[in-house]
């Protein structure tokens, strides 16, 4: 691998830059809703649902610009992903369908079964998403069948195998340690307590799911081992990202939820690192033949275009921070419900 | 049916269905704004209340609009990949720009708006409150371009892409100002504004007949009435530049609007008919000469018919035909609506017309019954193009997607659709019926919550 730092890659980076987002934002919320049924009394569902209240619609456009960029940047990429992966793009697309539903709806009645259906709803669709989009970066990681035509044909079943399925549980426990820090920072009290115990549980069921997936990419996997053997230098990755894993029961036990906070957000970051350094310079590899990979280069659009989009990235995208942080800024500290809340 | 047919289905059900709610958040935005303005000038609580009021009903199309218009972003790829193939380049950049210049400052206002009332002072609220509308107008202007890149392609040029021919842009102004993008911008936030506008008046009118809110049922219809005023003769406009625009680039579609077959006559304008598209026979009335008079400022002048086309470059012609007049006839009902509406206004019997009321409570359906035909008059008079003259829709299916997976999403998405409505339906009407907060007493009722716990 030859590593020139020309436009393709910085649109490679950007939208590993935009999918790491969604996976940092967007993953607290789902985290959030795969744990939201541990909870019982309504007042905490509540306090649950609002503590991602103003942000998860947000956080769902890192999502849609991801797949935007991915559409404008590498068509091919884009077209064969989305056609190939019909059916689990569809389930995906139903699943953020309640989720969305789910959180508006939810507290608008008061009926006891009627938000009974809805915490179901919302808390199943999170876990599906988190699943989904595992098991979609498991088959990447594998390689899919792409032919000389660049079409991606694949069942169901194929794209079910242990080793995407074991991706899509580190997914949903990487979403549920991020998202239970991130309830520790917005509850107190009572509920709090027990949010500090599913951060121990949760982040118990991350590392070995992590373990067992890392093990498992080592053995099967040797194209994504293979980057790191010719630049060894990128093991720093792997390092920082256990360093980050490993100082989140350290925060929290200090009561430092923002710092564990803060860790757990590089921990996924990292970990898409890891994940963006095996692909690099393909988006998606054959498992037919390695002449067939979608790489940055045959199936990127033209360099006006990603020109042009680099021109707007760097108008909007300072932006973009801004509104973020300051969003962030005015929703801080504790949950308070009132009458506009969810 | 074939596979491509199926496909088209879906797009159009999904489409269809998004595109009940776009429209009103577009059109209450621009509302809210105005309500919330009126607040911060006059500091009347009524405003205040009014315009909580109209947050919630916004909150709630808001929800469904983003819920069901991600869906379109992954259809494009999942359905349609030999066309994302084709256009990534171009049509791709639009996507992205709505993304990062729409959806973010959309979506990130958006919880101020909602949940900020106690976080943020009156003036950064109303600065989020316009803000929300300024996004939700920026994501109509991107995607009306990447559509209008469709209907009219400008800025770009052809290339041989491995073997494949593609679109590649040249020129950036020129794809985004392509010769239809303003007037068909300018045309379908003009029915946003009518859909929101209508809405308001709709709801407003009804607690006038129930004689309940009447203060902010009174204040809120004459709002939405200026807003319907101005946006219904701007339809006017903006309706009239879009045809001669058809006339000009894609003008099978104009013949087919018209169901005009013969090349060598000037254009009539129907004013209803019947199509029967194997006599090529129109039966109906028109106005002779009409459409040639409207668009060459002279009615003796031919206008290209669908005699001059290839057999299979004609769009279905009835279709386009019958839904281009249902659109242009709600069209002028509305300005006929607003006109009368003010003229009692002006006559101060327009809040005791108990008649007239009923019939501005179920006119709420009008713009939206003219925003998706008129949608359905621009894309089926496209047909059988998806780029208009570049590339056919029955060439830019998946390859690798089948009747089957396209069936049983269609069958998934018909139901949850269908479920979804119902509870839109439903609370839309629990909103309307409960009605504004008669004090807004801010409660942090967390706290009372716990103690009777």
């Amino acid at each position: 691998m030859e590593f020139s730092f020309d436009i393709n890659t910085i649109w490679f980076v950007l939208i590993g830059d935009l999918l790491a987002g969604y996976g940092i934002l967007d993953g607290f919320d789902l985290g959030v809703g795969s744990l939201h049924l541990l909870t019982k009394s309504d007042l905490d569902r509540r306090i649950l649902l609002n503590s991602i209240g103003p942000v998860w619609d947000g956080n769902e456009v890192w999502l849609v610009t991801g797949g935007g960029a991915l559409f404008a940047a590498f068509p091919d990429v884009y077209a064969t992903a989305f056609s190939g992966f019909y059916i689990p793009f569809m389930l995906l697309l139903f699943m953020l369908i309640f989720r969305a539903i789910s959180i508006e709806v939810r507290s608008k009645e008061e009926g006891k079964r009627w938000r009974a259906f809805w915490d179901r709803a919302f808390s199943i669709a999170s876990m599906a998403i988190a699943m989904l989009i595992g098991v979609t970066i498991g088959n990447i990681i594998q390689g899919v069948p792409i032919g000389k035509d660049k079409e991606l044909y694949i069942t169901v079943f194929e794209m079910l195998n242990p080793y995407a399925l074991l991706v899509g549980m580190t997914t949903l426990a990487a979403f549920m340690m991020h998202g239970s820090i991130y309830l520790a920072m917005k509850t107190d009290g009572e509920l709090q307590k027990q949010v500090r115990g599913w951060i121990n549980n949760s982040t118990i069921f991350f590392v070995i799911c992590y373990a067992t997936a890392t093990m498992a990419t080592l053995i099967y996997i040797p194209h994504m081992v293979a980057p790191f053997r010719a630049h060894p230098e990128f093991f720093l990755l792997a390092f920082l990202n256990m360093m980050a894993i490993a100082n989140i029961p350290r925060e929290t036990q200090r009561g430092k939820d923002f710092f564990a906070f803060l860790s757990s957000s590089a921990a996924i970051l990292s970990l898409m690192a890891l994940f963006a350094v095996g692909l690099f310079p393909n988006f998606l590899v054959s498992s037919i033949s390695p002449e067939y990979n979608l790489t940055i280069y045959n199936a990127a659009s033209s360099e006006t275009t990603l020109e042009i989009m680099l021109t707007m990235a760097a108008f909007g995208i300072p932006f973009v921070i801004a509104y973020t942080v300051s969003i962030y800024w005015v929703f801080r500290g504790k949950v308070k419900l009132d009458n506009m809340s969810y | 049916m074939t596979t491509e047919l199926w496909a088209r289905l879906q797009f159009a059900f999904t489409i269809s269905f998004h595109y009940i709610y776009p429209p009103l958040s577009i059109g209450l935005g621009i509302i809210l704004v105005i309500m919330e303005g009126m607040y911060l000038k006059t500091g009347n609580k009524m405003y205040e209340v009014m315009t909580k009021f109209w947050v919630k009903i916004f909150a709630l199309t808001f929800a469904m609009g983003v819920a069901t218009g991600i869906v379109m972003e992954f259809e494009f790829g999942t359905n349609w990949a030999t066309y994302s193939r084709f256009v990534g380049d171009i049509f791709g950049s639009a996507l992205a720009a709505e993304g990062i210049f729409a959806f973010f400052l959309e979506s990130g206002f958006l919880a101020i708006l909602l949940f900020g009332w106690n976080r943020v002072g009156k003036k950064t609220h109303f600065f989020a409150t316009c803000m929300v509308s300024l996004g939700s107008m920026m994501s109509a202007v991107w995607i009306v371009v990447a559509n209008s890149w469709q209907q009219t392609p400008a800025g770009y040029r052809l290339v041989n892409n491995g073997g494949v021919i593609r679109a590649e842009i040249t020129d950036f102004w020129g794809m985004v100002f392509n010769p239809s993008s303003v007037e068909r911008l300018s045309h379908t936030l003009g029915g946003a504004f009518l859909a929101g506008a209508f809405l308001v008046i709709s709801v407003s009118a009804y607690y006038l007949i129930k004689k309940r809110h009447e203060e902010i049922a009174k204040a809120g219809l004459k709002i939405a009435l200026l807003v319907a005023l101005f946006a219904s003769l701007f339809q006017l406009f903006t309706g009239h530049s879009s045809a001669s625009g058809v006339a000009v680039n894609q003008p099978a579609k104009l013949a087919a609007m018209e169901a005009h077959y013969d090349s060598l006559s000037p254009g009539d304008l129907y004013m209803f008919g019947w199509v029967n598209e194997t006599d090529k026979k129109v039966y109906g009335i028109a106005i002779p000469g009409m459409l040639s008079f409207l668009i060459h400022g002279d009615p003796t002048v031919p206008i290209r018919g669908l005699d001059s086309f290839p057999k299979d470059e004609i769009p279905p012609v009835n279709v386009t035909f019958q839904t281009y007049h249902l659109m242009v006839a709600i069209g002028f009902s509305l300005i006929g609506l607003t006109l009368i509406s003010i003229f009692l206004w002006w006559r101060g019997k327009l809040f005791t017309s108990v008649l007239w009321l009923k019939i501005l409570v179920v006119s709420v359906l009008l713009p939206q019954i003219a925003n998706q035909i008129g949608w359905y008059t621009a894309e089926i008079g496209r047909q059988p193009w998806i780029v208009y003259g570049l590339l056919k829709t029955s060439d830019g299916l998946s390859k690798t997607v089948t009747s089957e997976h396209i069936i049983f999403s269609l069958i998934l998405f018909t139901l949850i659709y269908a479920g979804l409505f119902v509870v839109f339906l439903y609370l839309l009407d629990k909103k309307i019926k409960h009605g504004p907060e008669a004090k807004t007493k801010e409660l942090d009722f967390s706290e009372n919550l716990r103690m009777t716990e």
